[in-house]
């Protein structure tokens, strides 16, 4: 699969040295590796989800609780969990860390992804919510951490986008 | 059977636990029996209060956590039946109270009063202890069961279509919120 695991990895353990201890996830080809990694993670909490919104309940109990937590969605998974991004996070306040698969984007082989693509950050801009690209293997690290100190510190979601370029070996 | 009765019914028991409920007459009601630093009312996100019990649950193994849910919030995130029940957290209650109805916006039917059975969902889901109560006696009896801690627990209560005179109360969300959280961190600093 040519899914990059080198660059999964790397992402997966940036989010650890945040403290990241609990992923809510809803399985997409790119996210496989870090679903895996953290399935195989016993200081981690994965929880696998129906639908990507239960994520932001999910995300916001677990902050209520004190623990740090990240969602794993595809771009249409952003979609499907906008009511409970703007009607819970963005209401109650409540710091959520978005890592997007950013399908139907340049490259976008499947013609079933490439509506979500087109409307992707016009919809993270409409919403306000600060968004950066994870495109490099250099910046990866240090943008996690840094979109994390920002979800924490504004107390709202912060997305940040896996690209083609960090994810895909072609 | 009213809702109202039902929580009173059960008041007293919920001081040590974590509390979660859906926005309108649920958490109005709650309110109207008197507010405490535990109780979290989501006013908004219809679907979302089992999935912030769920993470509660998770995240604080060593607390009681009970979501009081409706039909018709329950019916927007049916998949959150089946993710409980996934993970079957030992300390989550999970109560629906079916009035058959959209009470807080006209009073429209839902799909329970149709037929659809929450009880028969939740059970197919996988949820490992699940029924449905029709007195506040046998609803009593279900929750202080529940709090024993066994197994997840899912009660789905039926209660009349009967809600309270005001819906907005003088707790304002991000009050209740920073509260909530802040009485969870003092839990731990305990």
């Amino acid at each position: 699969m040519p899914v990059s695991a080198t660059n999964s990895k790397l992402i997966y353990d940036a989010l650890k040295e945040c403290d990241i201890r609990l992923v809510s996830a809803l399985p997409e080809t790119w996210l496989v590796h870090l679903i895996r990694s953290a399935d195989q993670d016993p200081d981690m909490i994965l929880v696998r989800l129906a639908k990507e919104e239960e994520g932001v309940g999910i995300s916001a109990g677990a902050h209520f609780a004190g623990v740090k937590s990240a969602m794993l969605m595809q771009n249409h998974g952003f979609l499907a969990s906008i009511n409970g991004i703007v009607s819970f996070a963005h209401l109650y306040k409540i710091p959520l860390l978005m890592l997007i698969s950013y399908r139907g984007s340049l490259g976008e082989r499947d013609p079933w992804q490439t509506q979500g693509g087109n409307v992707t950050e016009p919809l993270l801009r409409a919403l306000r919510i600060p968004y950066f690209s994870l495109d490099a293997v250099d910046t990866v690290r240090k943008r996690v951490r840094q979109a994390q100190t920002l979800a924490e510190s504004s107390l709202q979601p912060v997305a940040l986008l896996l690209t083609r370029d960090l994810m895909w070996e072609e | 059977m009213l809702r109202l009765d039902c929580l009173r019914s059960v008041y007293s028991e919920l001081e040590n636990c974590l509390v979660v409920t859906i926005m309108g007459a649920v958490a109005a009601e709650l309110q109207s029996l008197g507010h405490r630093p535990n109780f979290f009312y989501l006013q908004h996100a219809m679907g979302l209060a089992s999935s912030t019990g769920l993470g509660l649950a998770l995240c604080l193994p060593e607390q009681t956590v009970i979501v009081f849910d409706g039909d018709g919030s329950l019916l927007m995130n049916l998949g959150s039946l089946s993710t409980m029940a996934r993970y079957r957290p030992r300390n989550l209650i999970h109560i629906v109270f079916d009035n058959e109805s959209l009470l807080s916006v006209g009073g429209f039917p839902t799909a329970t009063g149709t037929g659809t059975d929450l009880e028969g969902i939740s059970r197919a889901s996988g949820s490992p202890r699940v029924s449905t109560v029709r007195s506040v006696e046998s609803f009593k009896a279900a929750v202080s069961d529940a709090m024993q801690g066994r197994e997840l627990t899912t009660i789905v209560a039926k209660v009349e279509a009967r809600g309270p005179a005001a819906y907005v109360t003088d707790l304002t969300l991000l009050e209740n919120r920073f509260q909530f959280r802040r009485h969870i961190q003092s839990l731990k600093a305990r």
